[in-house]
């Protein structure tokens, strides 16, 4: 099954509109990127943990949010080190981390559905020429491909280990993609016989 | 576009969020294993053509946006847009496009090699091009630094240009897409 990253809560920043909570989103990122200050990035840090705390996030959800990214930073760190010192090197260090934390609050606190409904809304207002329908279609016939799609990998997979093969790149791919060419020719054909297009 | 196209967008970009999960391949003189997440952006491209492919990830790359986890390692949401390497995941929208408009260009004598050389100049020239300065301006070091510390990834992604290439040239003997009135 399908899930998003959202953690279920019910404080204002869950119930405010995914297209405000974006918009701030890309504020608060202009900003810290903008005025290179240690204020500014002390104020955006103070926020963020301000954010996650009304949020009733925890420390936890903050690391998840860099833990990632945390060899590249680790890298950018060094290089930063070597090349401008420590002051400098601290500060790009904590300005992307501080990044990665709003990014991963709006996350968060937002379903995916409600990005889609969003979504939705704002296709219902575009102008005549943007096809409506086949956004739609693609974004609706995505979600129930990834898990069938999931479950043709692990048939595959099965398949080519009684073979030996299950470590073999080509083995894998090309019956995966020819199954995935022909989904898409039932898919077509059956969308097409119900006349939805 | 007609519903065969759009079905073909949506599950190429379901294809390559699967890829998140296949079994890294492991090079024993790297460091970094290889996902074969940009396997699926070079076959997007090369097997869909230039404006299909360039959908199917314009798409997986929403998904991504609004929360949902299809990237390697399970990542996801709004942060990987935010994060050093998120010039890496626009190169992926242009590379696909770039591969799939060079395949289209070149599909009547594909070959293994001609495929091979296509998905080295979009899979790594302009993935790069886009990811490099990415990390520059994210991370404010000079593009030469962020070049070095991309390097390691490339055996890998030249690994992933050769089985591309090679799925491409077995699928247009089996199922072409390319070849038909699009």
């Amino acid at each position: 099954m399908l899930t998003d990253l959202y953690i279920p809560g019910d404080s204002a920043l869950h119930r405010a509109r995914p297209a405000w909570k974006l918009a701030l989103l890309f504020l608060y990122c202009t900003a810290l990127f903008v005025v290179t200050h240690p204020v500014v990035l002390t104020v955006g840090l103070v926020l963020v943990a301000l954010g996650y705390g009304a949020a009733g996030l925890t420390l936890r959800d903050a690391f998840t949010a860099i833990r990632p990214a945390l060899f590249v930073l680790a890298i950018i760190f060094a290089a930063q080190l070597w090349l401008a010192g420590l002051a400098m090197a601290g500060y790009v260090t904590l300005r992307l981390m501080a990044l990665l934390m709003a990014a991963a609050l709006v996350t968060y606190t937002t379903r995916a559905s409600e990005f889609t409904e969003g979504i939705i809304a704002l296709l219902s207002r575009a102008p005549a020429w943007v096809p409506k329908d086949k956004i739609a279609l693609a974004m609706s016939l995505v979600w129930r491909f990834i898990p069938l799609i999931r479950t043709q990998f692990d048939e595959v997979r099965e398949a080519q280990r009684a073979r030996g093969l299950e470590r073999n790149m080509l083995a894998l791919v090309v019956p995966l993609v020819v199954r995935t060419l022909k989904t898409a020719d039932e898919v077509a054909e059956a969308i097409t016989a119900r006349s939805l297009d | 576009m007609t519903t065969r196209d759009i079905t073909l967008i949506a599950l190429f970009a379901a294809l390559t969020a699967v890829m998140a999960v296949f079994p890294p391949i492991a090079l024993p003189i790297l460091p970094v294993p290889i996902t074969a997440q940009s396997l699926g952006v070079m076959l997007a491209g090369g097997i869909l053509g230039a404006k299909r492919g360039g959908l199917a990830i314009l798409l997986l790359l929403v998904l991504v946006a609004i929360g949902l986890p299809l990237l390697s390692g399970g990542r996801g949401g709004l942060s990987v847009f935010f994060g050093p390497t998120a010039g890496f995941l626009l190169g992926w929208l242009v590379a696909a496009f770039v591969i799939g408009w060079l395949t289209e260009k070149y599909w009547d004598g594909l070959s293994f090699v001609s495929a091979t050389l296509i998905c080295v100049v979009g899979g790594i020239g302009v993935l790069y091009a886009i990811g490099i300065p990415g990390i520059s301006l994210m991370a404010g070091v000079p593009i030469s630094k962020a070049f070095i510390g991309s390097v390691t990834f490339i055996p890998g992604d030249i690994v992933k240009a050769l089985v591309a290439a090679a799925v491409m040239v077995t699928v247009k003997k089996s199922y072409p897409i390319i070849g038909q009135a699009a």
